[in-house]
């Protein structure tokens, strides 16, 4: 520690120049951050994510600024900063009070991989050039700065369009998925709908609520829409939909895989029944490139969404697939100076598309592996929890994706269940909805009841899930599920051998 | 650096198999570290039976580059750590071996 105080005697005496620095005594300072830490833990009592406590390993720090202080002061300067942080006059010192390594385990371990996936250390390492020293707009095209960036972003545009099975030309960048989805429905339908001909749209029940909305904003401006009902697995049933079809559909759209239920529908007998049909075929696949194979000429899809924080890469960037032969036509939503065809103007974030083209490059690469250990990891989570009473998996149990599990507890409540597992993050439904109470439209949507939908939970396993995060869940939910049922009086009855549907309630 | 360039030697896969591993577990951050490990022994193994040198020197190549890779990427996970997982103190909740074997002191998720 003693190597930095050089390097601080120097900053501080350009800093004592200064006029602004406060001369606040440094004692002060001490007892002040020491106050503060003490109640900023008793706020955190209901946080999922226990803060960081700096102040267990303050000893190295502290005496390192403490040893440069008092050099400082006999130098005869004031060294304190505002509000005891001491950027000022150490930067290194807060760089080690973040790197500190705890003793306690407090961090919950993460399964909800469809609401997001961390970054892949990778992905990282492609971006960063872009963000430190390669810093050119990639629509410039008078000079090397914009060169290089735009040649990056190419080449990662190459790499989406590859795991796709597409065109390099037909991928379009977004801002992300809810943004693919909106400019392929309202696109479509716009462009198609102002001649007034093709004034209808197909969708169904289980679609994440961006494309619903989408739908239901179109409905409000005069078009037709037809939610389709799905069966009790959560499957789209073809005969529905294609009895559903009239010679005004714009659009069919249906997504790949379900966020809270993960079943797999079959695109590839939907895409050819769009194309006998002459109708546009969108899916919202967020939740399935990189994951399971795709391919989008095998299986006739015209317009896909593509997420980028759903496959390790950064968040705030997505695609939008746009096929090019039979050219589907769309009406942008974003005007302005023609970047991206036309479709879908403003600079392109080079960073962000690097590392969303890198994490494209890797899940191809890795799909074989990845899809093969969360099948692994699968499987052990799902024997375990259905080997309890009373639980049930949502969805087909034969066309879901292994990484995510929606499970059932019966006679719990799905939300006091969520708060005693404290120590994993867990998700009852889709991120957007986790917010309110009301169940999960997609359950109820499968026709399950209103108390099982309220029972359920959503365990989303990836790539960085290790078989010692599932045995700890697997022993916390069994665990506390059991305390749970209880405290509950239903589960009393139903082990009493009382059928719950035969007890009349309310006495009149 | 020298060591990752010595390890561009077609016979050094076996070493680059141990720097690799060393350095995967410079992550500070449990599953990135898990990972790492997990990852590169898988592909040690599944190409164990690869004989054409110049596959080989291919393998090593793309070794040394995710050796880099690892370098750089562990030095930022050990600058912006965040507190441990409830599970790398085993399913027991208590510290690993190094840590003093300090006993987890509120039970999460009861309170």
């Amino acid at each position: 520690m003693a190597h930095l105080a050089p390097s601080v005697l120097r900053q501080a005496s350009r800093l004592a120049s200064k006029p602004s620095i406060s001369a606040v005594p440094r004692r002060g300072v001490q007892a002040l951050s020491r106050a503060t830490t003490a109640p900023a833990r008793g706020a955190c009592k209901r946080c999922y994510v226990t803060q960081t406590q700096p102040d267990n390993a303050q000893v190295q720090v502290d005496t390192a600024i403490r040893l440069d202080r008092q050099e400082l002061e006999k130098a005869g300067f004031t060294i304190d900063g505002q509000d005891g942080s001491t950027t000022h006059v150490s930067p290194m010192a807060d760089v080690l009070k973040q790197a500190v390594k705890l003793d306690e385990g407090q961090r919950p371990i993460y399964l909800d991989m469809q609401a997001t996936t961390p970054v892949d250390p990778r992905v990282l390492d492609a971006m960063l050039p872009y963000y430190t020293g390669v810093f050119g707009n990639p629509h410039s095209r008078t000079h090397a700065y914009g060169w290089e960036s735009e040649h990056a972003v190419e080449e990662a545009r190459e790499h989406i369009a590859t795991l796709i099975g597409a065109d390099p030309k037909e991928i379009i960048f977004t801002s992300g998925a809810t943004e693919s989805n909106n400019m392929s429905i309202k696109g479509v339908a716009r462009f198609f709908g102002r001649s007034g001909k093709k004034k209808h749209i197909i969708t169904s029940q289980t679609e994440h609520k961006c494309v619903l909305d989408s739908c239901r904003t179109l409905q409000d401006e005069g078009y037709e829409v037809t939610y389709l009902p799905v069966n009790n697995l959560g499957l789209v049933d073809l005969e529905q939909l294609k009895a559903a079809i009239r010679p005004e559909t714009a659009l069919v759209s249906i997504m790949t895989v379900n966020n809270e239920i993960g079943v797999i529908q079959p695109m590839a007998e939907i895409g050819k029944l769009c194309r006998a049909n002459k109708v546009f075929f969108h899916t919202d696949a967020a939740q399935a490139v990189g994951k399971i194979p795709l391919d989008v000429n095998a299986m006739n899809i015209d317009l896909m969404s593509i997420s980028s924080h759903k496959i390790y890469g950064p968040k705030g960037i997505g695609a939008c697939y746009v096929r090019r032969r039979p050219r589907v036509r769309l009406e942008p939503l974003i005007s302005g100076g023609g970047q991206e065809r036309g479709l879908r103007s403003g600079t392109l974030a080079p960073a962000l598309v690097v590392g969303f083209g890198e994490a494209c490059r890797i899940a191809a690469q890795e799909q074989e592996y990845d899809s093969k250990r969360v099948k692994a990891l699968s499987d052990r989570l799902l024997n375990g929890l259905l080997s309890m009473e009373h639980t049930n998996q949502n969805g087909d149990p034969d066309h879901f994706y292994p990484g995510c599990v929606n499970v059932s507890f019966a006679y719990v409540e799905g939300e006091s269940l969520l708060m005693a597992l404290k120590d994993i993050a867990l998700s009852s439904g889709s991120a957007c909805t986790s917010a309110s109470l009301e169940p999960s439209y997609v359950l109820r949507a499968l026709g399950n009841s209103d108390e099982n939908a309220h029972s359920s939970i959503r365990f989303g396993i990836g790539r960085f899930t290790t078989e010692a995060e599932i045995d700890y869940v697997l022993k916390a939910v069994k665990e506390r599920v059991g305390f749970l049922r209880e405290l509950s009086p239903l589960w009393e009855l139903v082990q009493e051998g009382v059928d719950l549907n035969t007890i009349e309630w309310t006495q009149h | 650096m020298s060591a990752v360039q010595a390890a561009a030697k077609p016979q050094s896969a076996q070493k680059v198999l141990s720097l690799l591993l060393r350095q995967g577990n410079q992550f500070a951050a449990y599953n990135f570290r898990e990972y790492a490990k997990r990852r590169t022994r898988d592909a040690f193994r599944e190409n164990k039976a690869v004989e054409d040198p110049r596959r080989i020197q291919e393998l090593v190549q793309k070794g040394v580059k995710n050796l880099q890779v690892l370098k750089r990427q562990t030095v930022i996970s050990q600058f912006y750590q965040t507190n441990q997982l409830v599970v790398e103190g085993g399913i027991s909740g208590k510290d690993g071996a190094g840590h003093g074997e300090t006993m987890r002191q509120k039970d999460t998720g009861w309170d």
